[in-house]
C-alpha cells in the first residue's frame, strides 16, 4: 500500500480539520527531526541554520517543517511517519540514533525520500545518509591543543563511543602529540548528546585533573563556561556552531558544521528532478566543516600553524591520518605514507597508540 | 474576602469533577500561552486534542494513542496502589529500565533459538526485573527504616547507568559493527512484541495495561490486601490496631509496581522501541507519576489519565510539527495539566466561603 492509496483512505474518514495538506502539495516540503532544542547553540542550532537555508534559497517554492526534542527510539518513529503522512516530501533525520526508525519509516513510505546523518544503514533506496568530516577539524584542533597546554594535559568530552566521536579523538591527540610528544589525553564520556550538567561536571572534573585544553563531543555550550570559570588557564573550542560569545578566550576556535550547502542542493536536487541516493562524506574542502576564527588568544605562529594545516588538507594534500600510525595495542595500522581508508575510519573501534584509558565497551 | 473552610469528609462530587476543571483550565491557560507565542490558539488546542482522535490521520494516530498509554497506565496502576498507602515509590523508571533489560537479556540469550516458550519467559524476567529494583528500597524501608522516596529516585540514575553499561557492553549488537545498541528485536520473531492487530498499536504491553487496571479494580474493591491498602492511607492507626503489617504492605506495594513497570519496560524494548539502546527510556516512569494522580489513584481513572496524557504527547508533537511551536511550550504546557489538577485538588478538601468580619 503506497502512501498515495493510505492518503486517500484516510481522507474518506473526517479530513476536514487538516486543510493545510492539500495545498502543501504543490510545495516541496523539506522536514527535518532535531534531537535537541534549537536553542542548544550547537549541533541543533546548525541543522535549523541549514533548514533557513533552504528556505532562504527557494523561498515559496518549498516549505519546511521541523520537530524538536525528539527522543532517539519509538518516539522517532512515530513523528517520522507523521511527517510523512503530514506531506513531507523530504526528511533530514539530524541524529545517529535515528538510525534503525529512520530505515523502518522509508520502506513503509517509498515516495519519501530520507536523509540520515551520520549512519551507515541504507536499506531502502529512498534512504541517504549524509555526514561531515569532522576529524579534519579535529586535527586543526589537536595543533592548537598540543601548542597552547602548559600542563601537557588535554582533554576531550566524549558523547558516545561510536566510530564518529573516536576518530575525533584519535585525530585531535595525533596532531596534538606530533607538536608536543609530551601531550597527556584525557577523555571523559558523557552518553550524551545534549546535557549542559553533565557536559559541565566532564569539564569541572577535567580542569580539577590539571587538564587545560578542553575539546568537546557534545553539544551545549557548557564546557565551554565552565572553562571561562578557570580564569583564563582553560581555552576550548567551539563545537558545531562557531560559540562566539566565549570569544576571544576560552574559545579560540571551532569547528562549524555547515549543513547549508548540503541541504539546500538535496532539496534543489529533488524538485529539478536529479535526486540520487548516495552516502555523502565532506569535509573542509566541501565546505561542511569551517574552521572558526583562530582568535588574537593564540600566538601568530601558532595560528599561522594551524591555518596552513586547515589549508593543507582543504587542497587535499594532506590527510590527518596518514601512516605510520599504530593502535593502541601497538600493532600497526598504517604504513609510512599511507592514507586511512574511509572505511577503517566509518568503523572505527580502537585508539591510536598513545593514548590512555580504554574505550566503553 | 474569601476563605478557606476543611470540609469534614472529601467532597464526592469535586473529587470527580476536579480533573475535568484541570484540563479545562489547562486549555484555557495554554491558549493564552500559544496566543502570546503568536499562533493561533483554537487551532492549536484543535490540533492537540481533536487531531489525533477524529483529524485526518487518526487511523493511525488513535494505534499510537495506545502505544503511548499503555506503559504509563500499566506503571500508574501500579505506583497508585502504593501511593494510596502512603508509600512513595518515585523510582518507576528505574524498575522500568531493568525490567527492560531483565526480559531483553533473556531474549538475546536464547538468541537465534525459535521456540514460543522464549516470549513468556521474557516477560517473566522483565517483571522479575523490576521488582528486584524495587526490593531495595523496600528492604532498606523495612530494615533500616530509609526514605523509600530517595532511594528510589537515586536508584534511576543507577539503572540509567547500567542501561548504558548493557548497550555497549554486554548486550551489544555482536553484528553491529561496534555501535551501541542492542539487536533489534524485529528481527527475531522468537523474541519480539509485534502489533497484536495490523494498525492498531496494540501490543502484549496494551493488553497487560487493561489486565492491570481491572485485576487493580478488583483488588481494591473486593480482596483484603486491597482493603488494608485503603485502610493504611485513609486511617494509618486504625490499620495498625485492624493488625495491618506496615512492613508487609511497604514489601507488597512496592514489588507490584515495581514489576508492573519492569513489564512495562520488558514490553516497550521489544516492541515499539525494539532495541536496547543507551537512552531508551524516555521518562514513562515519572510521567506515569502525573498520569496516577490525574487518575485519581483509581484504576478506571487512571486508564482514561493515562489515555489524556499520551493525546497531549502525539497532539503537541503534531501542534510541533505543524505550527512550529516550540517542543518547551508543549512541555509547559503538559506541566499545567498537573499543576491546575494539585491546584484544584484543594477544593476537594476544603470549600470556599465568605470571610466573616473578624474584630482585630
Amino acid at each position: 500500500m503506497n502512501r498515495r492509496h493510505l492518503l486517500a483512505t484516510a481522507a474518506l474518514g473526517l479530513s476536514l480539520a487538516f486543510g493545510g495538506a492539500a495545498s502543501a502539495q504543490d510545495k516541496t516540503k523539506a522536514c527535518f527531526v532535531y534531537v535537541g532544542p534549537i536553542g542548544d547553540g550547537g549541533w541543533t542550532y546548525q541543522h535549523h541554520q541549514g533548514a533557513l537555508a533552504v528556505q532562504e534559497a527557494y523561498g515559496d517554492k518549498v516549505e519546511i517543517a521541523w520537530q524538536e526534542n525528539v527522543p532517539e527510539g519509538a518516539d522517532a518513529e512515530r513523528v517520522l511517519t507523521q511527517m510523512a503522512l503530514g506531506g513531507c516530501d523530504i526528511i533530514f533525520t539530524t541524529s545517529f540514533g535515528y538510525m534503525d526508525p529512520t530505515n523502518a519509516v522509508a520502506k513503509k513510505f517509498p515516495n519519501v525520500k530520507f536523509e540520515h546523518a551520520t549512519g551507515f544503514k541504507r536499506e531502502s533506496p529512498n534512504v541517504s545518509t549524509y555526514n561531515a568530516r569532522f576529524y579534519e577539524g579535529r586535527a586543526v584542533q589537536g595543533v592548537i591543543a598540543g601548542r597552547m597546554t602548559k600542563t601537557n594535559k588535554i582533554g576531550y568530552i566524549g558523547s558516545f563511543p561510536i566510530p564518529e566521536v573516536i576518530m575525533g579523538i584519535n585525530s585531535y591527540y595525533l596532531h596534538a602529540k606530533k607538536v608536543n610528544p609530551d601531550v597527556e589525553l584525557t577523555v571523559v564520556w558523557a552518553f550524551t548528546w545534549f546535557d549542559p550538567a553533565k557536559e559541565a561536571d566532564a569539564a569541572k572534573a577535567m580542569i580539577e585533573q590539571g587538564v587545560d585544553v578542553i575539546a568537546s563531543h557534545t553539544d551545549s555550550t557548557a564546557p565551554l563556561a565552565e572553562a571561562a570559570k578557570a580564569g583564563g588557564k582553560v581555552i576550548g573550542f567551539g563545537q558545531a556552531s562557531d560559540m562566539t560569545e566565549y570569544k576571544p578566550s576560552p574559545r579560540v576556535s571551532s569547528i562549524i558544521d555547515n549543513w547549508a550547502p548540503y541541504y539546500v542542493k538535496r532539496v534543489g536536487a529533488l524538485m529539478d528532478g536529479t535526486y540520487e541516493q548516495q552516502d555523502a562524506w565532506e569535509g573542509i574542502a566541501g565546505g561542511e566543516v569551517q574552521i572558526g576564527e583562530i582568535t588574537d588568544a593564540i600566538p601568530a605562529d601558532v595560528k599561522a600553524e594551524a591555518e596552513k594545516l586547515r589549508d593543507d588538507i582543504a587542497a587535499g594534500t594532506y590527510h590527518p591520518f596518514t601512516g605510520p600510525i599504530n593502535k593502541q595495542d601497538g600493532s600497526a595500522w598504517l604504513a609510512e605514507g599511507q592514507t586511512a581508508p574511509d572505511g577503517d575510519l566509518l568503523g572505527m573501534g580502537f585508539y591510536v597508540e598513545g593514548i590512555k584509558g580504554d574505550i566503553p565497551k | 474576602m474569601l476563605k478557606l473552610e476543611k470540609r469534614p469528609s472529601p467532597s464526592v462530587f469535586w473529587g470527580r469533577a476536579t480533573p475535568v476543571l484541570a484540563v479545562a483550565l489547562t486549555m484555557m491557560a495554554g491558549s493564552l500561552m500559544f496566543a502570546a507565542l503568536g499562533k493561533n490558539p483554537f487551532e492549536a488546542i484543535r490540533t492537540i486534542f481533536w487531531d489525533p482522535l477524529f483529524g485526518e490521520f487518526a487511523w493511525y494516530l488513535r494505534g499510537q494513542l495506545l502505544v503511548k498509554a499503555g506503559p504509563l497506565i500499566l506503571i500508574a496502576v501500579g505506583l497508585s496502589l502504593g501511593f494510596r498507602a502512603g508509600i512513595w515509590n518515585i523510582g518507576a523508571e528505574g524498575q522500568y529500565i531493568m525490567g527492560a533489560i531483565c526480559g531483553a537479556a533473556v531474549g538475546l540469550a536464547a538468541y537465534p533459538t525459535e521456540s514460543w516458550l522464549i516470549f513468556p519467559v521474557m516477560v517473566l524476567a522483565g517483571a522479575f526485573g523490576g521488582w528486584v529494583w524495587a526490593m531495595i528500597p523496600a528492604i532498606l524501608k523495612t530494615r533500616f527504616n530509609t526514605n523509600e522516596i530517595l532511594v528510589s529516585l537515586m536508584l534511576v540514575y543507577v539503572a540509567e547507568t547500567v542501561l548504558a553499561m548493557a548497550s555497549t557492553g554486554f548486550l551489544r549488537n555482536p553484528d553491529g559493527a561496534g555501535f551501541p545498541g542492542s539487536r533489534n528485536f524485529s528481527s527475531y520473531p522468537a523474541a519480539a512484541n509485534p502489533e497484536l492487530i495490523a494498525g492498531t498499536g496494540l501490543h502484549w504491553g496494551g493488553v497487560a495495561a487493561l489486565g492491570a487496571v481491572v485485576a487493580a479494580y478488583v483488588l481494591l474493591q473486593r480482596h483484603i490486601l486491597g482493603f488494608q491498602i485503603k485502610l493504611a492511607g485513609q486511617a494509618p492507626r486504625a490499620a495498625r490496631f485492624a493488625g495491618v503489617s506496615p512492613k508487609r504492605l511497604v514489601v507488597m506495594c512496592l514489588g507490584i509496581a515495581g514489576a508492573l513497570a519492569g513489564l512495562a519496560g520488558m514490553f516497550e524494548v521489544t516492541g515499539p522501541a525494539g532495541q536496547i539502546s543507551i537512552d531508551f527510556n524516555s521518562n514513562y516512569g515519572f510521567t506515569a507519576i502525573i498520569v496516577a494522580f490525574l487518575g485519581r489513584l483509581n484504576p478506571v481513572g487512571i486508564l482514561f489519565a493515562g489515555l489524556l496524557m499520551a493525546l497531549t504527547y502525539i497532539g503537541g508533537e503534531m501542534a510541533s510539527t505543524n505550527l512550529g511551536l516550540p517542543s518547551a511550550a508543549i512541555q509547559a504546557f503538559q506541566g499545567m495539566l498537573l499543576f491546575f489538577l494539585l491546584a484544584c485538588d484543594l477544593l476537594t478538601n476544603f470549600r470556599i466561603v465568605p470571610a466573616r468580619k473578624e474584630v482585630r
